[in-house]
């Protein structure tokens, strides 16, 4: 990427999605100075909540990116939480193995609770939401039944005594500031996390998952990731809690309190790291003030998740994000650049010819393909029309494997496209858009563009929890060239404004700059044109047009037949699933069947 | 030894039939599947408990009530829980609106009744071979399967009920009520709940932890059975009672939980869509 070519006032961008740094850092800031000078205030029973808050953060923030973030609904991450309190208790009596030292306790805890987070979390993979939901529910349980049953290890209705961690971190205070270290950590690594390319992919898997397949998003592997962290400190948190309570039973690890941990998360925000944060505090904070309260705890807890999700979806997150409540200017104008296109695809691989030949696909007894052959060459512009139902975005799902063809190929410079690993075409350099734009509405525009780039950042989740110089790179190269690409298509200055406050049109502008992300050697636009004006539409033909000069491949699907006969070098006409004709604009324009079935007089 | 894990195991597998009925019922009128179904049936143990054991009241009486009070709680859910979300993008909404009420009614009976099972009164004062705690739950799922396929094949209300279930749009493009209809439905869903409860009340006896573990297994026979599909169900049911009890008798209560998680977990991972159902979505 050359980014000498690019206007110098692009390429730092000061209204990023994150606004300015420290602004954003200053709460955190705030909170770790509290959390410090903490001792000074409050007396002995509220260090213990203090440090009950720190305990329940470090589970809940690694929670936080498999709920808050990829937004699977996990709620019985207690499970977690019992098994890493018994592991390290387990451990560090010596009642199966020689009594082992405390730290050595928790970090093997944190092995066998990655492991476990994984088995949780696997089925989320196959299963939707309410059987996920279910199945953690289900896993919960049992954790706590098998604890009561196997006596001989965990001590069974009696329990088993926590770990005493030793000097500095024995005394009161001295574990209070291990806990909020600790907390601390997790805090730092999470927000590194959300700030990162896996952080954006998580919420594109939860807000517009097809999106994130076709930017290359590989899901399983993704949240496999992220549930063997959740899980590593959801039992670090556990051997915290062990030790706090210093004597654990099952009776310790209800129901109420994975509640508790999964409703601080929503009632912060999802897709937020301070929100969630707020919402911890406030849970364990909350029952203290009155004792009462205390019985009806979880009950309240219920009236907040109704609450939240009823009246305030977004959460605290949603109320503290002022910068969003101002309001946009109202004529905006989509002004493309494509000059910019030269250095933002710069020269994309030359992959030769996407072909389908002969390609078949029926539901059921309906024929939606039949036989179509279909060629697309580098730099050439090729539309694909057609009256409802005769198969254009049957086409293109077919190209980006969502559907399998039953017969004929579909090959990439004479390779043949594999079907359903949709993710493997962003790899291949085949990007797309959407008939609906699928758009993460709660990321901003820049954010949602950098979606279109994931795959191309180096750096592993790892160098991204500890935001190590690969990770930081990966971010400022996706950063400015996400820049470019809404510069290039006109929309650089609503780059930091969440996405779901933009007009439709611009919405179809931002999907393009994200598939131009990926430097596309083949791009599939599907009816990118709908719902525009007819100035919009005409500015995103010639964009169109130089996207092809700068050498990508370009499929449109459209019912504007002027756009596609303005631009297209060549033009496929489907009926009912078979080529009507094929040919260039000017014949197809002459062709007396298509004129009679689709065009009219 | 077999005698008492097949009485028990169907027994409480007809209990388990019920609550997976009690999501179908639900699932069928809203697309959604509630949390509450569970608590439904722990409320109808309680409520059972609460007016015959506590209050006195003649075993019919408080039959009808109890059955009466699942029936409002489902309209609760449908007004609170699922009318507000139905017409929301966002379809993880509903797991959470019908969390969130399922938990507020567990705690309100942990506090208000009891954290500690309470008895659940005998019904009838006969004694035969055959104890009623174990053919009561075997009554309520026969009759209710037969009471729902004649509602649904014998009377209007009930093909307007398959109607909705099938193409909801279609259903009010023809002019169907389709709020009452799915009001009807909860409520319906709330008394077969509720008589779960009632009739297996004197073997899981009347306490508020019974929901959790009610909608935990109750959904294993659904997600089993196929979504919306009551054979199903009635037979996933009996089999994780039968299960569930061998089980129990071969490597002990704790053990039996586990492998009934572990089996759930296996087939749904091999077929989310269910032994005896086949879903195909649109997704682009």
């Amino acid at each position: 990427m050359d980014m000498e070519a690019t206007p110098s006032r692009l390429s730092r961008p000061n209204a990023t999605g994150s606004a300015s740094p420290s602004g954003a850092a200053l709460p955190f800031l705030a909170l770790l100075l509290l959390g410090i000078l903490f001792p000074l205030f409050g007396g002995g029973y509220w260090g213990v909540i203090a440090t009950r808050a720190c305990v329940y953060w470090v589970l809940v923030s690694g929670l936080n990116l498999v709920v808050g973030f990829g937004g699977q609904i996990a709620i019985g991450w207690v499970a977690l939480l019992t098994l890493g309190a018994y592991t390290t208790s387990v451990l560090v009596a010596g009642n199966v193995t020689p009594a082992l030292p405390p730290y050595l306790a928790l970090a093997i805890a944190a092995v066998v609770g990655a492991i476990f987070g994984l088995i949780v979390g696997l089925p989320a993979l196959r299963l939707r939401t309410f059987y996920f939901a279910i199945t953690t529910l289900g896993f919960a349980t049992i954790v706590t039944q098998v604890a009561l049953a196997w006596q001989s290890v965990t001590g069974g209705g009696v329990g088993v005594a926590g770990p005493i961690f030793p000097e500095p971190f024995a005394s009161q205070w001295g574990f209070y500031y291990f806990c909020f270290g600790l907390a601390a950590i997790c805090t730092w690594m999470t927000a590194n996390v959300a700030a990162s390319r896996f952080g954006r992919a998580l919420t594109a898997i939860r807000d517009a998952e097809v999106a994130a397949e076709a930017s290359g998003i590989a899901k399983p592997a993704l949240l496999a990731t992220v549930f063997l962290f959740s899980g590593a400190v959801a039992a670090v948190a556990g051997g915290l809690f062990a030790a706090l309570q210093s004597y654990i039973t099952p009776d310790a690890f209800t129901l109420d309190l994975s509640i508790l941990f999964f409703i601080a998360i929503l009632i912060g925000g999802r897709g937020s790291i301070l929100g969630p944060l707020l919402g911890t505090i406030l849970l364990t904070v909350l029952p203290e003030f009155a004792a009462p309260l205390v019985a009806w705890s979880t009950f309240l807890y219920a009236v907040l998740l109704l609450v939240i999700v009823l009246v305030i979806p977004g959460g605290i997150a949603e109320i503290l994000d002022f910068r969003n409540r101002r309001p946009l200017e109202s004529d905006r104008a989509i002004i493309p650049r494509p000059e910019l296109l030269e250095p933002l695809l710069n020269a994309p691989p030359n992959a030769g010819a996407l072909t389908l030949e002969r390609v078949d696909l029926s539901f059921g007894g309906v024929r939606a393909i039949d036989g179509l052959d279909l060629e697309i060459h580098p730099g050439q512009v090729h539309g694909l029309i057609g009256p409802n139902g005769s198969g254009k975005t049957t086409t293109l799902n077919v190209i980006s494997g969502y559907y399998a063809q039953q017969r004929g190929a579909i090959r990439l410079n004479g390779a043949v496209l594999p079907p359903f690993v949709r993710h493997v075409r962003a790899n291949m350099r085949i990007a797309r858009t959407f008939q609906t734009p699928r758009i993460v509405g709660s990321a901003s525009v820049l954010e949602n563009v950098m979606i279109g780039g994931t795959i191309d950042g180096k750096g592993t989740f790892v160098e991204s929890l500890l935001s190590l110089p690969r990770h930081r790179r990966d971010e400022t190269m996706l950063r400015d060239t996400a820049m470019l690409a809404l510069a290039a298509v006109g929309l650089e200055r609503l780059a930091a404004v969440r996405a779901d406050r933009l007009q439709h049109s611009e919405l179809r502008f931002t999907e393009i700059a994200r598939a131009l992300m990926l430097r596309p050697a083949f791009l599939l636009l599907d009816e990118p044109a709908a719902g525009l004006s007819a100035e919009e539409i005409e500015r995103l033909g010639a964009l169109i047009l130089a996207i092809a000069r700068a050498g990508t491949g370009v499929l449109v699907v459209e019912h504007h037949p002027d756009l596609i006969f303005d631009i297209c070098h060549r033009v496929t006409v489907l009926n009912l699933g078979r080529i009507l004709a094929a040919g260039t604009p000017a014949e197809i324009r002459a062709h007396r069947e298509v004129v009679n079935a689709y065009l009219g007089a | 030894m077999v005698e008492s894990i097949v009485s028990t195991g169907l027994a409480v597998g007809c209990i388990y039939a019920l609550i997976a009925i009690t999501y179908n019922v639900m699932f069928s009128a809203s697309r959604v599947f509630s949390f509450t179904a569970g608590t439904l049936g722990m409320i109808g143990g309680v409520l059972g408990s609460l007016f015959i054991a506590r209050m006195g009241m003649p075993v019919a009486a408080g039959f009808l009530l109890a059955l009466a009070g699942g029936a409002v709680l489902g309209i609760v859910t449908e007004i609170v829980a699922v009318r507000p979300v139905l017409k929301s993008l966002d379809q993880h909404l509903y797991v959470l609106s019908t969390l969130a009420l399922a938990l507020m009614i567990q705690q309100f009976t942990a506090i208000e009744w009891s954290t500690e099972p309470q008895p659940f009164p005998r019904l009838f004062d006969i004694a035969s071979g055959f104890d009623q705690k174990f053919w009561l739950p075997m009554l309520a799922c026969a009759a209710v399967i037969v009471g729902l396929e004649l509602l649904y094949r014998r009377t209007l209300v009930g093909h307007a009920f398959l109607a909705i279930a099938e193409d909801n749009f279609a259903a009010r493009a023809l002019g169907l009520p389709e709020r009452s209809l799915r009001m009807a439905s909860f409520a319906l869903a709330g008394a077969i709940g509720a008589l779960a409860g009632f009739a297996g009340g004197e073997m899981l006896l009347a306490f508020f932890a019974n929901a959790p573990m009610l909608t935990f297994y109750g959904f294993v026979p659904v997600a089993l059975g196929g979504m919306g599909n009551n054979r199903g169900a009635v037979v996933a049911g009996l089999l994780l009672g039968l299960f569930q009890q061998a089980a129990n008798f071969l490597v002990g209560g704790i053990f039996a939980s586990v492998a009934v998680f572990t089996v759930f977990i296996i087939v749904l991972l091999a077929r989310p869509e269910g032994l005896a159902g086949a879903t195909l979505q649109r997704r682009v």
